[in-house]
């Protein structure tokens, strides 16, 4: 892992990388998109079944980019390598993204199935509080001037809310609980027809890889950012 | 450490201390309520416990950001930091007065509070319960966004961004705790809260350490 926290190697070997990633996104994305508006109507749902091939996989990147952030925030406060934090701040602001595309397309389905844009439900709640904590880890990162304080500021708080998340999880759904539970990986088989499954995953590896492809762009923009910034100094001098 | 401890009370304690401010703050929250949704006793009663548990957090919220922050400006952070007490220490010793100074007081005038409400003898004794083992959670998750915030010019802007939403489980749990002895239910979310708050004054002496350090620039 040291080998690959030069940012110059990392430069090297994203750079190739990113049109692959892209592209198998696109392509994942466009399969995922036809094969989920050809796949016939749920008996219960009707045609909003289709609103879940974007829904959940917005859920599982949301997700998987707070889990991302925080192990990037565990390595940069431990390892103290700039790289990490970069990839940590970076992180962010798409995690947040993916999360509004999750309340947004959930609301959405909400409507028509549970008959209200917003449900106090516990999964519901939990994303949302999720948004708040990403919206505060990136005030947190913006509100401090000193850029390898606020690195390891934002890593601090990243890794409370990383031990905390759990927490909030647990409580919300004991608090109450309309969202249905888990259908997919679960004991026994999932729960959902084949023909649903196969645009799911396809649209799941698509929004990953995405998620990926848009990671790596951030951390290379961040790198070169400072580099100009250092360039700039350099000058002044 | 009670030495720094008494003296945060001392400081707190004084006349327009954070004390008095926060209780003051809660009970015109608290006032404020009616008058928005109305008198009906049935309906305020059904609302207390949630109402004053969010009061309880905004109005321990007040005193947080400047939990570090005065020391800091001043100087006698620093001084603080040279002692021989570990900034570990330290951060229990501020946990431990905010409490004593907030969170406490918030909970022995909760039962006042909550009889203006109209709530039952039995859901006042949860609610202050759940008040008392839960405002310690307030303080100690509070205090890490105190300490990462601490550099920060407006950082009470921030602070409440950072801690509210980690501090959803304490409100869940506490004002379901009310709820749920108003319904003349069991009381399982007093076990849940008290839990969350052990693990949250256990564990957030570390990670405020941790902010504290890395703002003193050492």
């Amino acid at each position: 892992m040291l080998r690959y926290a030069n940012p110059t190697r990392f430069m090297q070997l994203s750079t190739p990388l990113l049109p692959w990633l892209g592209g198998a996104a696109l392509v994942l994305l466009a399969a995922g998109l036809y094969l989920g508006l050809s796949v016939p109507p749920d008996y219960q749902q009707g045609e909003t079944v289709r609103v879940m091939f974007l829904h959940v996989p917005a859920a599982w990147t949301a997700m998987m980019a707070y889990g991302l952030m925080a192990v990037a925030s565990l390595v940069g406060l431990v390892w103290r390598h700039p790289l990490a934090d970069q990839a940590a701040k970076a992180a962010a602001p798409l995690g947040a993204l993916f999360t509004v595309l999750g309340l947004v397309t959930g609301s959405l389905w909400g409507r028509p199935m549970w008959g209200a844009w917003w449900v106090w439900d516990g999964r519901l709640t939990s994303f949302l509080l999720l948004l708040f904590l990403y919206l505060g880890y990136i005030a947190l990162w913006n509100a401090i001037e000193d850029e390898t304080r606020a690195a390891r500021a934002a890593a601090i708080l990243a890794l409370v809310g990383a031990v905390n998340l759990p927490v909030i999880e647990f409580s919300v759904d004991w608090w109450t609980t309309l969202h249905q539970g888990e259908s997919i990986l679960r004991k026994g088989g999932p729960l959902i027809a084949a023909v649903y499954l196969w645009p799911l995953f396809a649209m799941a590896l698509g929004y990953t890889l995405l998620f990926f492809t848009l990671w790596l762009m951030r951390i290379q923009t961040e790198i070169l950012g400072r580099r100009a910034r250092s360039l700039m100094l350099a000058e002044d001098r | 450490m009670s030495a720094l401890l008494l003296r945060d009370i001392r400081l707190a304690a004084r006349a327009g201390g954070s004390a008095t401010l926060a209780l003051a703050f809660f009970a015109s929250v608290a006032t404020l309520v009616p008058l928005g949704v109305g008198a009906d006793l049935n309906l305020l009663a059904r609302i207390a416990g949630g109402v004053l548990w969010v009061g309880a957090v905004l109005a321990a919220l007040l005193a947080l950001d400047r939990l570090f922050q005065a020391d800091f400006e001043d100087g006698s952070l620093d001084a603080i930091a040279l002692s021989p007490l570990s900034l570990e220490t330290v951060s229990l010793a501020k946990i431990a007065a905010h409490w004593l100074t907030t969170g406490l007081p918030l909970a022995l005038l909760s039962p006042l509070l909550a009889v203006m409400f109209g709530l039952p003898a039995k859901a006042t004794l949860a609610l202050f319960v759940s008040l008392l083992i839960g405002t310690p959670a307030i303080s100690a998750v509070g205090a890490v966004g105190a300490g990462l915030t601490l550099s920060i010019r407006r950082g009470g802007l921030i602070l409440p961004l950072i801690v509210l939403p980690l501090i959803a489980p304490a409100v869940i749990f506490g004002a379901g705790a009310v709820l749920a002895a108003l319904d003349g239910l069991g009381n399982g979310a007093l076990p849940l809260l008290a839990a969350f708050s052990f693990a949250a004054c256990v564990l957030s002496p570390f990670a405020t350490a941790a902010a504290v350090r890395l703002n003193l620039g050492s």
